[in-house]
């Protein structure tokens, strides 16, 4: 490469880009490559796997991952797994964020006698990923008979204090001044939640939606072990079966089972690019 | 608490309520439940049990595949750790200091964050497919032939890639924050005094990121002891047998697929512990916070 002789190239500057994109082809291409083998034939897949061309099944296999079932009962179709997915997703978000705003309301506004034993019960919890009391915490939802429904598949999932450690940081740092100005006018504990606390915490609300959203969205061992109806099926709890179905069959389902797993990245992804700015700052925020 | 507070006496408990009742069916009973059985002997069928004391515990001890596992998940946790941080750092810097397309490289390098790990996982099975996947291919132009799922090193080095590229962004993220907090006078300060960008790396912008490092320290060993079952449960293709497995993915495989509950408990137990004394670790290292500014 020549410079030009008014114009020096900083060496440093291109390599700087060059490790950056090459970072973000690292990242990219094999989704990039999810989209041309849904976009090919399954056979043309089957023979040479990902390539450079770009088909024209694309409208045909996502038809075919949305309405087409794998399972026995034929109940675990795209749309039916996209569906759970989104209750699975919206449920443990809101789930967390209510019940989060209302404990840290409580262990920060008000003087309570056993404040501190209900803070560290609460905060013990976030010692503790449930991965390792899975099999306790399933025998105990089997003995609930909640195996299978939503509730079984999002509450004990809430029962960590993520949220609630969060809100605790966010409700400590509003002004003092605040709530005495509220108590002077005349507002009591909950026209103050209502009407000053929570418009206060939106930006942080929708940071913790989105961070929790697509925690929820990608679960994967707790929707294994306690959904075993086809029905119930998460996008992401359904991979495994897509890919097993991949294993041992003369044709298989190439462009569906790449179609569905872009199905199972695409709607947390879109979120996360959207409200970058909420997302990030919600979650370098809430570890310190 | 605030000095201001209310002091209504039913509302805060109230407010309180849902969440501790939640936490204590499907977090302390749990838990208690599992402790206890981790002292006793179950018959399969799950009709009685016997009380063996630290039985399980020795015997988990001697097992030899227990403790090959416990060796793979310490050798993956550092190897996934060391790689995701050191490559993401390494992204952070570069991209804090571009200009042109910043915002389109920050977006390109952590959307990934998004992707669940079991889709990361089937991603990997295509990149590593026996027959034309890309990376097999690269690989045997090094005359290595790559034989996913079979064999255990190979199946080993599939998860650890997988795992690295799921964590990458998150990592990124949070560098690329503590870079960007790092204050303009700081920098123009560093710049006059040390001509090297190099020197300066190491002896700014290295310590100043020292609280962020640490912080990422611990989730990321948290990440790949749990959240990489899910990567684990795919790049095995449910066929766990010979393959490495990590400790929290043979909880799973021993108690319920093998239905031993004591000894899967016992299990579950080690690494209550073993998260435990991290956890305390790690906000020993928060208190004493290793400050520079």
């Amino acid at each position: 490469m020549t410079a030009t002789p008014k114009r020096r190239i900083k060496w440093s500057n291109v390599v700087d880009h060059l490790v950056l994109i090459a970072g973000s082809a690292v990242m990219i291409l094999p989704v990039v490559m999810l989209l041309q083998m849904a976009s090919n034939p399954d056979i043309e897949t089957m023979r040479n796997g990902p390539g450079m061309t770009f088909g024209d099944r694309l409208p045909a296999n996502t038809t075919k991952a949305l309405f087409e079932a794998s399972g026995f009962s034929g109940a675990n179709s795209g749309v039916r797994m996209l569906y759970n997915s989104f209750i699975l997703g919206i449920g443990f978000a809101v789930g967390k964020i209510v019940l989060g705003m209302m404990a840290a309301y409580a262990i920060v506004y008000f003087r309570l006698r056993f404040a501190t034993l209900a803070f560290w019960m609460i905060f013990t919890t976030l010692l503790l990923p449930l991965e390792v009391r899975i099999l306790p915490s399933y025998e105990i939802v089997q003995k609930l008979g909640m195996l299978n429904t939503f509730q079984g598949l999002i509450i004990p999932l809430i029962a960590s204090a993520t949220a609630t450690f969060f809100f605790r940081q966010f409700f400590r740092a509003v002004p003092e001044e605040l709530v005495e100005a509220a108590r002077i006018d005349g507002a009591g504990p909950v026209k103050f939640f209502i009407d000053i606390l929570i418009p206060l915490s939106r930006t942080m609300i929708a940071a913790m939606f989105i961070i929790m959203f697509v925690y929820g969205w990608n679960q994967y061992l707790w929707p294994t072990m306690i959904t075993t109806d086809e029905d119930m099926y998460t996008l992401v709890r359904g991979i495994k079966q897509i890919t097993q179905s991949l294993e041992g069959t003369n044709l298989p389902e190439y462009g569906r089972a790449n179609m569905l797993a872009l199905l199972a990245i695409l709607p947390p992804v879109l979120i996360v690019i959207f409200f970058q700015s909420w997302f990030v700052k919600g979650l370098t925020e809430s570890d310190k | 608490m605030k000095r201001a507070g209310f002091t209504q006496r039913w509302l805060p408990i109230l407010l309180l309520m849902p969440q501790l009742v939640i936490i204590a069916v499907f977090f302390y009973w749990p838990a208690a439940y599992g402790l206890r059985s981790s002292f006793f002997l179950q018959d399969p069928f799950g009709f009685s049990e016997t009380f063996v004391g630290f039985g399980n515990y020795l015997t988990l001890m001697r097992s030899p595949s227990y403790l090959k596992s416990a060796g793979f998940t310490v050798i993956f946790s550092v190897l996934v750790t060391f790689l995701s941080l050191a490559i993401a750092l390494i992204l952070a810097v570069k991209a804090d200091r571009v200009i042109r397309g910043a915002k389109t490289y920050r977006t390109l390098l952590m959307w990934v964050y998004a992707v669940a790990p079991p889709v990361a996982g089937v991603i990997g099975l295509i990149m590593f497919d026996q027959s034309w996947g890309p990376l097999v291919d690269f690989a045997a132009l090094f005359g290595w032939d790559f034989v996913l799922g079979v064999n255990y090193f190979d199946t080993a080095f599939a998860m650890v890639v997988v795992s690295v590229w799921k964590q990458i962004p998150v990592n990124f993220i949070f560098f690329l924050s503590g870079l960007q907090s790092i204050p303009r006078s700081v920098r123009e300060a560093a710049l006059i005094d040390n001509r090297s960008a190099s020197g300066r790396f190491w002896d700014v912008t290295f310590p100043l990121l020292a609280p962020t490092g640490f912080f990422l320290l611990i989730t990321n060993i948290t990440y790949s002891l749990f959240d990489t079952f899910g990567i684990i449960d795919t790049t095995v293709k449910g066929e766990p047998g010979n393959n490495p497995m990590t400790l929290v993915y043979k909880v799973y495989v021993d108690g319920f697929r093998g239905n031993d509950m004591g000894g899967s408990s016992a299990q579950s137990v080690i690494l209550m512990v073993l998260v435990l004394l991290m956890t305390v670790f790690q906000f020993r290292l928060i208190e004493r916070r290793i400050h520079y500014t």
